[in-house]
Parts: structure tokens; sequence; C-alpha cells
């Protein structure tokens, strides 16, 4: 008996490891969300509260029931592929009660420098341009028609 | 965009990495390094060093603890940062943190420093007064058994938390290079070398720090400094320093052998925005230069003093050559794009939460740790307590 009586101050070391493990356990506990890897390594009850998030985006289909004309110029041009709400931003509140809400009509001079500033990280056939250069502040649109933007494919003003 | 040259990816530009974490392995470094040559006298038997041993634990210690906070300041968010170390995962290297540092802290360093000052403490824990008493008392955790039994207990126990320490600290540090070393979409980290020269490198920096924090605080305390014990060290850190230059040499070699897609690009990185930091400062200032002076004092008999002054240059100019290392893994591994056709520059802010003013704080902040340990568990030799006498 004589080892445990002169060994007793490392059970008191292994005491307090104990002790430091289980405030480990409860802050750990405390900080890691509940529903945390009930699926994977995410927070299960995130899904939820997204789901339960109002939706914003009313969707390409729900333009094109109303705005048939600018659907016909855009299906021709090289923005067919754009969702409306890419550049119109979100719209579902405008969708539901068109009278309720009227989107503003974005500045082209910001918007369409976005995407096509010239950038080495794009590829080459992409249209890119120094803004600086090729328009010097002007709004795309006195060129360009943006839902047909190419000049010679008929989208010019 | 100034300091950008050729193709860089939008996301590349900027540095994200800043010198904190070129900070967090040099000091993770220093504490693997300093454990390694507290370990050759306890476990390799290694007596002339014994001078530096308790220095070196306690060194080991304050630099463990200011390790994790350059990497709090980077995270940012104070109210979230302290949740690396509670919630470790083994689904990424970066989320082992928590798991590697609380085992490294409690089951090797603070237990083993524990034991070797335990009848110390219990001898200060009667001798002080008032708040220090009280700490002491603490620290003895309420048994005051010094009995010659209960000490050879603790000297058992602790040659065996120095053998799990070993492993431990090269964990700890390979473990850092390890997260480095993983990131295959970056060539001039990816490279299974890169844990092992992280571990050399860490244990010359330690030593190094080891024998200048030693040969300095004995030159303040107006005491003798132990030339068998600093001699002995030199050597160490000699051998040791062959062999991590060596692996640096057989990394780069091999990277210039196989001369992969990446090579063109790094090699001009080298020899352009590297090159003052890498060339200059890392090979030939801080990993020649000392080698060629430790080398001197290999093959030369050298006076006293013209020893202390090789060694306190060359122990300076080795923990440059190492921070100058990870500066270039961290630094280095962000300024080309990965492209390969574009290269960016990293400009360090001076008084932000990542900048200069801050790196300086944290490189101090453990010397400030440790002047708080040395005064609160003298690791000197010529300070062994005596146990008062039972009525004292």
């Amino acid at each position: 008996m004589g080892v445990f009586k002169d060994a007793g101050h490392l059970f008191r070391f292994t005491g307090l490891f104990v002790l430091a493990f289980l405030a480990f356990l409860l802050i750990r506990g405390y900080v890691v969300p509940k529903t945390f890897g009930q699926y994977g390594h995410y927070r299960a009850a995130a899904i939820g509260e997204i789901a339960g998030r109002p939706v914003k985006f009313a969707g390409h289909k729900a333009c094109e029931d109303c705005h048939t004309d600018i659907v016909d110029v855009k299906m021709k041009g090289k923005h067919a592929h754009v969702n409306c709400e890419a550049c119109h931003g979100a719209l579902a509140k405008h969708a539901d009660d068109p009278t309720s809400m009227t989107p503003t009509k974005p500045d082209t001079a910001v918007l369409c420098a976005r995407c096509h500033t010239a950038s080495a990280a794009k590829p080459t056939g992409f249209p890119q341009v120094n803004p600086a250069d090729h328009s010097n502040g002007v709004p795309c649109e006195t060129c360009h028609n943006p839902h047909s933007p190419a000049i010679d494919g008929g989208g010019a003003k | 965009m100034s300091g950008v040259e050729g193709f860089m990816y939008p996301n590349e530009i900027e540095l994200q990495w800043s010198v904190l974490i070129v900070l967090y392995p040099f000091i993770t470094g220093l504490v693997a390094g300093a454990f390694i040559l507290a370990s050759l006298e306890r476990v390799f038997l290694v007596e002339a060093v014994k001078p530096t041993y308790r220095l070196a634990l306690l060194t080991a210690l304050a630099f463990l603890l200011d390790a994790p906070l350059p990497l709090q300041l980077h995270l940012g968010h104070p109210e979230r940062s302290p949740e690396m170390y509670f919630t470790p995962h083994s689904t990424s290297a970066m989320a082992m943190f928590g798991y590697v540092y609380l085992w490294y802290l409690m089951a090797v360093l603070v237990l083993e420093i524990w034991l070797d000052y335990r009848r110390d403490i219990v001898i200060l824990s009667r001798k002080s007064k008032g708040l220090l008493r009280l700490i002491y008392k603490v620290m003895t955790l309420g048994s005051s058994n010094i009995s010659p039994r209960s000490l050879a207990i603790d000297e058992k126990v602790g040659w065996v938390v120095t053998l799990i320490g070993i492993p431990s600290a090269f964990l700890l540090h390979g473990y850092v290079g390890f997260i480095f070393g993983s990131i295959k979409a970056n060539p001039w980290w990816s490279s299974p070398l890169m844990p092992v020269v992280f571990i050399f490198s860490a244990m010359v920096s330690g030593i190094a720090a080891v024998m200048l924090l030693y040969m300095s605080a004995t030159k303040m305390r107006r005491k003798a400094i132990d030339m068998r014990c600093v001699d002995t060290i030199a050597m160490y850190l000699f051998y040791i320093f062959i062999i991590d230059f060596s692996l640096e040499m057989l990394d780069l070699i091999h990277r210039i052998y196989e001369a992969d897609e990446s090579f063109r690009s790094l090699n001009f990185m080298v020899h352009t925005r590297l090159y003052f930091s890498h060339i200059v400062i890392q090979i030939f200032l801080g990993t020649l230069t000392p080698l060629i002076l430790l080398f001197l004092t290999q093959v030369v008999k050298l006076t006293e003093v013209l020893r202390k002054r090789v060694y306190a240059t060359s122990g300076c100019l080795a923990m440059i050559g190492i921070f100058a290392m990870r500066w270039n893994v961290v630094i280095g591994g962000q300024l080309f794009s990965k492209s390969f056709l574009g290269y960016t520059t990293y400009k360090m802010a001076l008084v932000t939460r990542e900048g200069f003013l801050v790196a300086i704080g944290l490189t101090i902040l453990p010397l400030i740790f440790l002047w708080i340990l040395v005064k609160l568990l003298p690791p000197w030799p010529e300070q062994s307590l005596h146990a008062p006498a039972p009525g004292d």
C-alpha cells in the first residue's frame, strides 16, 4: 500500500487531468451545435432553417410568362442562357404581385463591367474590355441591347 | 494592380496567410526543439547539458502558450476563435489542432514540468508568503509528500513522460509541416519531405534558442557560463543543422531533377521575388554562415571568449535562418499563380490585426511568459532548494 501512498500526488494530477477533460467535453458540448453530424459534417438543423426562409427568386419561367417580347429578343442573342434575375436581382415579390413592387432598371455601366471587365482568368473567347478605354463611363446600353448585346447580331439600338 | 506581374487569378492577388502564419510554425518549432534538447539529458543521458534541462522545459512551455495566439488573431472573431481548442476534428489536418495542442500541453509539458519541480514547489509552498504561497500551494495539488520514495516514483514517471514526449514533439511539429506538405494543389508546399524538414529545422531553432537564452540569462545573473554545457549544445546544434541542411538540399535537388510543370515558375520566383529572403538570408546568412562558424569550433581550438562569441553569433544567425525558412515556405507559397504565369507581392501592414507590430508583440510575449515562469520556478542548478527541517 506504500506505493499508493507515495504515488498519491500522481492520482491527484490524474484527477486534475480528468477534470480538465470533463471541462473540455462540457465546453465542446456547448459550442458544437446540437444537430451537428446528424446527416454529415454539417448542422442538420440548417436544412430546415434554410428551407424556412422566404423565397426571394421567382425563377426565369415566372418572368417569361409575362415578358414574352423580351424573351423573343433574348433567345436570339448571346445572353439567351443568362437568367433574368442574374441582372435584375431577386424578384419573387414582383412575380407574386407586379403592382406592389416595380424593379429598378440596373445601371449598365456598372452591371456589364462585372462580367466583361478584362481579366487573365477568363477564357480568351469571352468578350472582355477595359471599361475605361471602351466606353469611358457611357452606359453600355447606349450601343448594346443588354438582352442581345452583339451589335452585328441585330441587337444594336 | 501594383505588385502583380503576369497572369494572376483574382483570388490569388491578395495573400491570405500573413506574417502571423509565418510566426506560428516558427514558435511551434521552438517548442519542439527546446523539448528535444531537454530530452537529451533525460532520456539520452547527455549529462553535460543538465544546466539547461529545466530552462529548456520552461522555454518550451512559454512558447507553447504563445503558439496558438497568432492563429487566433488570424482567425479574427474573438467570440469564436477559442473554439479551435474545443472542436477538434479528424476531417482535416487543420481541424486536428485541438487534439495535437492539448495533448502536448497537458499530457507532456505540464506533467513533466510538474513532476520535475514537485519537490521545489512543495518546499517553496512552505517557505514563501502571501499570494506566492497560495500559488505554490495550488501547484502542489494538496500533496506535500516529498519522501525519497515518492521522488523516485516521480523520476520514473518523468522518464516515461519524456519518452512519450519525444514522439509527441515530433508529432507536434511534424503536424505543422504536414499541414503545408499535404496541400497537393500547391507545388511549393506539396512534398512528403516537408514534415521531416520542419522537425529538423525546429530542432535547430529550439536548440539555438535555449543556448542563447541560457548564455544571456547566465550573463545577466553575473554567473559563469558552463562551457562544457554550451560546447555540447553547440556540437548537437552543428550535427542537427547538417542533417537539416542536407534534407533541405535533398528537397531542392529532387525538385530540380524532377522539374515538373511548376519548376520554371518556382525557379523564377526563387531568383527574383524570393532571392533576398531565400538565397541571401536563409541559405547564405542563416545556414551556411552558422554552419561554417560551428564547424570551426569543432575543428579549431578556440579560446573560451571566442567560442562564446561564435556560439552567440551562430545561434542568432540560425534563428534568423529558420525564421526565413518559415517565411519562404508560408509567404513564398502564396506569391505565384496556379497558372504558373504570374506573381504577386506581400506587403506587410504595420498596425493592423495581422501587422508587423502584432508580430513583434507575439515574438516578445513568450519571453515575458518565460520570465514569469523562471521567477516562479527557478531553473538554475545552483539554486537547488533544501527541504526545511520539520520544525521550520
